[in-house]
């Protein structure tokens, strides 16, 4: 595995995406948009509520950090989509083939100008988001909020877990889909998941450190399932001949 | 540069390519004809090293088939227009060549340098940053051609370069494969375009999952029809039809009205000998000439044989 010839790959990927409005708008819409949205719901609700904010605030903010999560898992499938699928369609797969690029390369290459991406439009949206709840809620709590355990657990162990499966979904959905919007519609399976772990978080589960863990550990054992699957899909006599 | 001998491509039950066995020099130009099916693609597909072979044994380049550890190699010296040209309609012709020859390693400098040369031999340096979706058929096909010459391949693979494209487009990439051939280049060329192929290569296979004939299209005109001599007389008559077969022993002659068609060996010694007997059996001759059976009539008298022994 050269990662010189994969970063190639990547490089020029992420310079197509460049030209895709509808990828930027996506990378930018969501993060920022839970970022700047929800600190403006925190303000409302603090400037509205006479009760004491210790209390409940911690579990707002943990579900709505949660988003984050749910964000990477949605934002890589429409962006792998157009990495992969698209270049099915535009037939331009089999010339990459013919150059002197291991399958793993290509791989490598498409994963990372995904992962890139995704990785910084939610690393910044959530930036911005703790930046804004802290200085809203530095005087409720008597010290910063953000940065947390949960949230760096969150920010750097389980978001880059769930872009990581979103990718290996995407690859394996691409092989099967003959145009963007269904590889996008299928991907977006595995973010159901998460939007049940948001849902019980409500009632039942408490999304606090030790759920992130496990979490993690679950995706990271899904990732690694998958790993040999995506490998078997993204192989160059499979998607020469196999392929839809 | 090409050797192979029964190279065979099984999908499932289904035998795309059955016992290929090619050898093809360096600087040549080889053409595999074939119709839709025949399984042109795949052959090519597995001389590029894009799909394993399921029998048979190959070297390309210098490069064993099938060797992992020479695959990438193999790669490395050869390059391929595959049937879709497959270019990134965002990017500019430039762009699209710059990344090709990146991913083949070639360095900076030459890497401009050959961008440039192509370009202008393509007639596309005018229009090097435009995005290739503005670009006509034709254009796009030529600017694929040095996508495949970005890193001055030894070895240059086009599947079906004419395919779908206008009569004017189409001459516009006959033209570029003929200015690639005065450069000596070995080129291994798919097409069921007889006449690109006639006018391009120096040996063409007919292919119909089987390799069914291979051989210059002269050779194989001769081959399959034989060399024939028309006669137009006044008058066939039986006494001239036996004098031509006197003279001649055991040649088939055959007659239609006023036309007398003999089967020769030698059209040099072979003609003044049945002027000859026809002059001296009373025939007066009109015209004496040597017509050619084409490609198209090599291909399409094979290909119907093989379909009935179907």
């Amino acid at each position: 595995m050269r990662l010189s010839q994969a970063w190639i790959v990547a490089r020029h990927d992420l310079a197509m995406f460049r030209q895709k409005q509808g990828i930027l708008i996506g990378l930018i819409a969501f993060p920022f948009g839970v970022g700047l949205g929800f600190p403006a719901l925190v303000e409302v609700i603090l400037s509205r509520s006479s009760t004491d904010a210790t209390a409940w605030l911690p579990i707002y903010l943990q579900a709505f950090s949660f988003w984050f999560v749910i964000g990477s898992a949605s934002l890589p499938t429409t962006i792998a989509a157009y990495s992969i699928v698209g270049e099915k369609i535009s037939k331009s797969l089999e010339p990459l083939l013919s150059t002197p690029t291991t399958d793993g390369e290509i791989l490598v290459g498409k994963g990372l100008a995904v992962f890139l991406p995704t990785l910084a439009g939610v690393w910044g949206g959530s930036t911005l988001f703790q930046l804004l709840i802290d200085l809203e809620t530095r005087s409720v709590f008597g010290h910063l909020y953000y940065p947390n355990g949960m949230m760096i657990a969150l920010l750097f162990l389980l978001v880059p877990l769930v872009i990581l499966l979103a990718i290996e979904a995407s690859v394996i959905i691409s092989s099967h889909v003959t145009d963007i919007r269904s590889a996008q519609q299928y991907a977006s399976i595995i973010v159901l998941p998460l939007i049940l772990v948001y849902v019980a978080s409500e009632v039942v589960l408490n999304l606090d450190l030790t759920t992130v863990l496990y979490m993690a550990a679950a995706f990271l054992a899904a990732v690694l399932a998958l790993y040999a699957v995506t490998l078997r899909t993204f192989h160059r006599e499979e998607i020469l001949t196999r392929w839809k | 540069m090409i050797h192979t001998e029964g190279l065979t491509k099984q999908f499932g039950r289904l035998t795309a390519v059955d016992g290929v066995s090619l050898d093809i020099g360096e600087g040549e130009v080889f053409g595999l004809l074939g119709p839709n099916g025949a399984g042109k693609t795949t052959t090519v597909r597995m001389l590029t090293s894009l799909i394993s072979t399921s029998s048979g044994r190959g070297e390309v380049a210098g490069c064993e088939l099938g060797k992992e550890s020479d695959a990438l190699r193999l790669r490395r010296q050869i390059g391929l227009l595959p049937e879709n040209v497959g270019l990134y309609e965002g990017s500019s012709a430039y762009e699209n060549l710059e990344y090709f020859g990146r991913l083949y390693r070639v360095d900076p400098v030459t890497l401009r340098r050959n961008i440039e040369r192509l370009l202008e031999m393509m007639g596309l340096w005018e229009r090097r940053s435009v995005p290739v979706e503005t670009f006509s058929k034709g254009m796009k096909q030529k600017l694929a051609i040095a996508r495949a010459l970005v890193h001055d391949p030894i070895l240059l693979f086009l599947d079906e370069p004419t395919a779908n494209l206008d009569p004017e487009a189409a001459k516009m990439v006959r033209d570029t494969l003929l200015e690639l051939k005065q450069e000596k280049r070995t080129i291994f060329l798919n097409t069921h375009n007889l006449d690109e192929a006639q006018r391009i290569c120096d040996r063409v296979g007919i292919l119909r999952t089987k390799l069914l004939t291979i051989g210059s299209p002269s050779e194989l005109r001769s081959k399959v029809f034989g060399t024939r001599t028309q006669i137009r007389l006044e008058q066939v008559t039986e006494s001239i039809v036996a004098a031509v077969r006197a003279r001649l022993g055991d040649r088939k002659v055959e007659v239609s009205g006023d036309l007398l068609s003999v089967e020769v060996e030698n059209p040099d010694l072979d003609n003044p000998e049945i002027a000859a007997a026809i002059v001296a059996a009373g025939g007066r001759i009109r015209e004496l000439s040597q017509p050619a059976a084409s490609l198209e009539d090599v291909y399409l008298k094979l290909i119907h044989e093989e379909g009935r022994a179907a």
